[in-house]
C-alpha cells in the first residue's frame, strides 16, 4: 500500500485533471458469434471513486458482470471486442497488456464471484490458494503469507483459522467458502473492489452477515466497491450511487436516495413495482413489466425498453427509432428516456408513486 | 386473497376443510459405510412435522437452505416414502401407499419444480411435455389431447402456437409456464410449488406470481409454497410455516407471522430481509446471527436453534420446546418466545412439561 500522502497527492493530481479513480468511457464490449453479434455491453460510461460504492443493478443478459469482466480483463483474448477506456487511477486497462494487467489484479482490483465452489480450485487447499496470490505482489516468505492467510481468515469472520487454513473448499459451507473468497479477494488490500453477486447463492441470515463484512472492510481499507446484483434490496444496503442497467446499457444513474425516492425510468419504475416489499403494506396484486428481456443479437431499435413501455407511445414514434441518450435531469441524476419531464412527472406522480 | 372470498363451486367440495393433514412426519435418510454398508447415521431431513392444510389456502414452507423444506414437499407428493409419520389427503392416509397404489392420486396432487431448465425433457416437444399427464393417466378428453394442451398454453399466458416447439427455444419464465401448464393438465387440487420463482428474473418473477394467484383463484386450488425469499412468501401466503433443521419452529397466519413473530429465529429470519429503502439504512436494527446451520447429521439436542440463539439458556440445551398455540392459530416452538401476548414464558414452559 502507497503512504496516505502520496495518496492524496496522487488523487489531488487526478482530480485536477477532471479524472475519478474508477473512470469508464463508452465501454462497448461484443461478441461476435455465429448468430450474429452479441452487443453485451453497448456504451455505458460511469465514474468511482474511493470509498464509495456503486451499485450496478439489472436482469440477467443486461451486461452486468460482462462490465465488471472487462475492469478485470478477464474476457479471453479474441473472444470479446473491447472498446472504450476503463480508467484505474489513470492507467488505461483496455490498453494494457495482458501483462499489465495481470500484475493489477489482485493488487490494484480483486473480485468477489457469485458461486464460490466454482470459483476457488478444488485441488488445492483455501490456505494455498489464499497465499499463492499473496505471494504474486509480496515478496515474502511462505510462513510470513500462511500468517497473513491465517490472519485474513480470522478477519472475516471463519471460526479457528489456523486450523481451517488446510482445509479444502468442499469442507466449507457456502457462506464459509464466500468468506474465503472475501478473505482471498482482500488479501492485497485492493483499491478497487469487484463483488458480483455475491449474496445470490446464500441465505438470508449468512448474506446480511456477508453485507455487513463487505461494508466494514470498505471502512477499513477505503477502497472503491463495485456491487453487482439484481437484488435491489442488496443495493439500497450498500451502494452510494446506483447505475440500472438494460439491454447493455445503462437506462438511468443516480444516487441511491434518487433511485429509490424518485426513479425517473420506467424500467426502474416496473422493477420496483414487480417486488413485493416486506417493509411495506402488503399490496394485493404485483406490477409486473410485460414481456421478456430481448434478445442481445437482436435489441429493439430506439430505445431497446419499447416493447416493454407502457409510455413508448407518449414520445411520437421517438421510441421506435431513436435511442435516447443518458442526460442529466439536474444534480446528476441521469436518465436514458425519451418522456418529457411533465410526462415523466405525470406518470410517476399519478401511476407509479401510488403504487409503490 | 383469503380462504373466505374465495367462491366455491357446488362440484368441489367446500373451502375451508382440511384436505392435507400431517402429523410427526419424519424422514432419515441412512448414511452407509464399508463394505456390508451398515448403517452408520442418519440425515435427518425432516423431523417430526404436524401440520394440516385447508382447502383453498395457501401455505409457505420457509427456512434455510438444509432445513427440510424441499424433503417435506417430496413427502407430501409423495416422491419420497416417509420414515414414520401420517400424511391423510383428503381422509385417506397416502403414508406408504406403493407406486400403483399412489398413481390415480397423481391427478389431484401436482408439483412445480424449481428449476426450468432441468424440469422439462429437452428431447419432447411443448405439446408432448404438457400432453403426457393425458396419456399417463389414461383421460380422454372432449376434442383431443392436442385441444386440450392448447387450452392450457393459453392459460398460462403462452400462445398455442408453442405446441411444436421445444423447451430450448424458450426463456425461463415461460419454461416455468409450460411447467404450470403440465401441473394444471388433470385439474389437480393440491400443488406443491417448490421455489416456483426463484429461479426467474425479478420482472418475470411478478408476472408468475401473479399467474399462480390467478390460477388460484380460478380452479380453488391449494398450494403448498416452498420458499426462502420472505418478501414473496408474504405476498402469496394465507399461513407460513418456518423451518429450522428438520422442524417447524413457527406457524401462524400471514399476517400475525410478519408483525407478530414469536420465535427468535423468525424475528432473526426477518430482519435479514435487505429492504430496498435507502432511509432504513442507519436506523434498521438487525439480529446478526452467528455461524452456519448445524449439520441435520447430528443437530444439536433439545432446541435446535439454541446453539444460535441469543436468548439461550439453560433450559433450551435440556428440554426440546414443543409446537404450541401460543395465541391463537399462532404456533411456537420456544422456551422464549418473543412478541408475546397474555400468557407469560413461565406459563409456556409449564404448557410444554404438561
Amino acid at each position: 500500500m502507497t503512504e496516505p500522502i502520496e495518496e492524496v497527492q496522487d488523487s489531488v493530481q487526478r482530480v485536477a485533471r477532471g479524472e475519478a479513480f474508477l473512470d469508464v468511457r463508452d465501454l462497448k464490449v461484443h461478441f461476435p458469434t455465429d448468430d450474429g453479434v452479441v452487443k453485451s455491453v453497448d456504451g455505458i460510461s460511469f465514474k468511482l471513486e474511493r470509498g464509495k460504492t456503486l451499485g450496478i443493478v439489472g436482469e440477467s443478459g443486461s451486461g452486468k458482470s460482462v462490465t465488471s469482466l472487462s475492469i478485470m480483463g478477464l474476457h479471453p483474448p479474441g473472444v470479446a471486442r473491447i472498446s472504450g477506456e476503463i480508467f484505474l487511477d489513470g492507467q488505461d486497462l483496455v490498453q494494457a497488456s495482458r501483462e499489465e494487467v495481470r500484475l493489477l489484479r489482485g493488487k490494484r482490483m480483486a473480485m468477489i464471484f457469485q458461486d464460490p465452489l466454482s470459483a476457488m480450485h478444488p485441488f488445492y487447499t483455501v490456505g494455498h490458494q489464499i497465499i499463492e496470490a499473496y505471494r504474486v505482489h509480496n515478496k515474502v516468505s511462505k510462513q510470513v503469507a500462511k500468517k497473513h492467510a491465517i490472519e485474513m481468515l480470522d478477519r472475516v469472520g471463519i471460526p479457528q483459522p489456523d486450523r481451517r487454513v488446510d482445509s479444502y473448499p468442499h469442507q466449507f459451507s457456502g457462506g464459509m467458502r464466500q468468506r474465503a473468497m472475501i478473505a482471498m479477494a482482500l488479501s492485497c488490500d485492493p483499491d478497487l473492489l469487484i463483488a458480483d453477486e455475491p449474496t445470490t447463492a446464500l441465505d438470508v441470515t449468512v448474506q446480511a452477515q456477508i453485507l455487513d463484512l463487505i461494508r466494514d472492510l470498505q471502512r477499513e481499507f477505503n477502497s472503491a466497491v463495485i456491487i453487482i446484483t439484481h437484488d435491489l434490496g442488496v443495493v439500497a444496503e450498500l451502494a452510494d450511487d446506483i447505475q440500472v442497467m438494460y439491454a447493455g446499457r445503462a437506462a438511468e444513474y443516480g444516487t441511491a436516495e434518487e433511485i429509490f425516492d424518485e426513479p425517473q425510468h420506467p424500467y426502474t419504475w416496473g422493477l420496483l413495482g414487480s417486488m413485493p416489499r416486506i417493509d411495506r403494506e402488503r399490496s394485493e396484486r404485483l406490477i409486473p413489466i410485460k414481456g421478456t428481456p430481448p434478445s442481445l443479437i437482436n435489441v429493439p431499435t430506439g430505445c431497446a425498453f419499447n416493447p416493454r413501455c407502457n409510455y413508448a407511445h407518449l414520445n411520437g414514434g421517438a421510441s421506435e427509432t431513436d435511442r435516447p441518450e443518458l442526460l442529466d435531469t439536474g444534480n446528476g441524476h441521469m436518465v436514458a428516456c425519451h418522456l418529457s419531464p411533465q410526462n415523466r412527472q405525470q406518470a410517476w406522480e399519478t401511476d407509479i408513486k401510488p403504487k409503490l | 386473497m383469503t380462504t373466505t372470498d374465495a367462491e366455491s363451486t357446488p362440484a368441489v367440495p367446500k373451502i375451508g376443510e382440511e384436505i392435507l393433514s400431517v402429523t410427526s412426519l419424519v424422514k432419515h435418510f441412512p448414511i452407509r459405510k464399508g463394505v456390508l454398508q451398515r448403517q452408520v447415521g442418519a440425515v435427518q431431513a425432516v423431523d417430526g412435522l404436524t401440520f394440516n392444510v385447508t382447502r383453498g389456502e395457501t401455505l409457505s414452507l420457509v427456512g434455510e437452505s438444509g432445513c427440510g423444506k424441499t424433503t417435506t414437499g417430496r413427502l407430501l407428493t409423495r416422491l419420497l416414502e416417509p420414515t414414520s409419520g401420517e400424511i391423510v389427503f383428503e381422509g385417506r392416509d397416502i403414508s406408504h401407499l406403493r407406486e400403483g397404489q399412489m398413481r390415480p392420486l397423481r391427478r389431484d396432487v401436482q408439483m412445480i419444480f424449481q428449476d426450468p431448465y432441468g424440469s422439462l425433457n429437452p428431447r419432447h416437444t411443448v405439446g408432448k411435455i404438457v400432453g403426457a399427464p393425458f396419456k399417463l393417466q389414461h383421460v380422454k378428453t372432449e376434442h383431443g389431447v392436442k385441444k386440450a394442451v392448447q387450452e392450457l398454453l393459453e392459460l398460462v399466458g403462452l400462445s398455442p402456437e408453442h405446441y411444436n416447439r421445444y423447451p430450448h427455444e424458450f426463456s425461463g419464465g415461460q419454461r416455468q409456464r409450460i411447467g404450470i401448464a403440465r401441473t394444471l393438465a388433470l385439474r389437480p387440487k393440491l400443488i406443491v410449488a417448490d421455489e416456483p420463482v426463484s429461479a426467474l428474473d425479478v420482472s418475470i418473477q411478478a408476472q408468475v406470481v401473479n399467474l399462480l394467484e390467478d390460477l388460484q383463484e380460478e380452479f380453488d386450488l391449494t398450494y403448498v409454497m416452498i420458499a426462502h425469499d420472505l418478501s414473496v412468501v408474504r405476498h402469496v401466503s394465507d399461513r407460513v410455516a418456518v423451518m429450522y433443521l428438520g422442524k417447524i419452529v413457527e406457524l401462524a397466519d400471514r399476517v400475525d407471522l410478519y408483525e407478530k413473530p414469536m420465535h427468535p429465529y423468525t424475528v432473526a429470519l426477518l430482519s435479514a430481509v435487505p429492504v430496498p429503502d435507502t432511509k432504513r439504512k442507519a436506523k434498521q436494527e438487525r439480529i446478526r446471527l452467528q455461524g452456519d446451520v448445524p449439520s441435520p447429521i447430528n443437530p444439536p439436542p433439545a432446541c435446535r436453534f439454541h446453539t444460535r440463539c441469543w436468548k439461550a439458556q439453560d433450559i433450551c440445551k435440556a428440554v426440546e420446546p414443543p409446537l404450541v398455540e401460543l395465541a391463537p392459530g399462532h404456533q411456537t416452538a420456544c422456551h422464549f418466545p418473543e412478541n408475546q401476548g397474555t400468557e407469560t414464558p413461565a406459563a409456556a414452559v409449564d404448557q410444554a412439561k404438561s
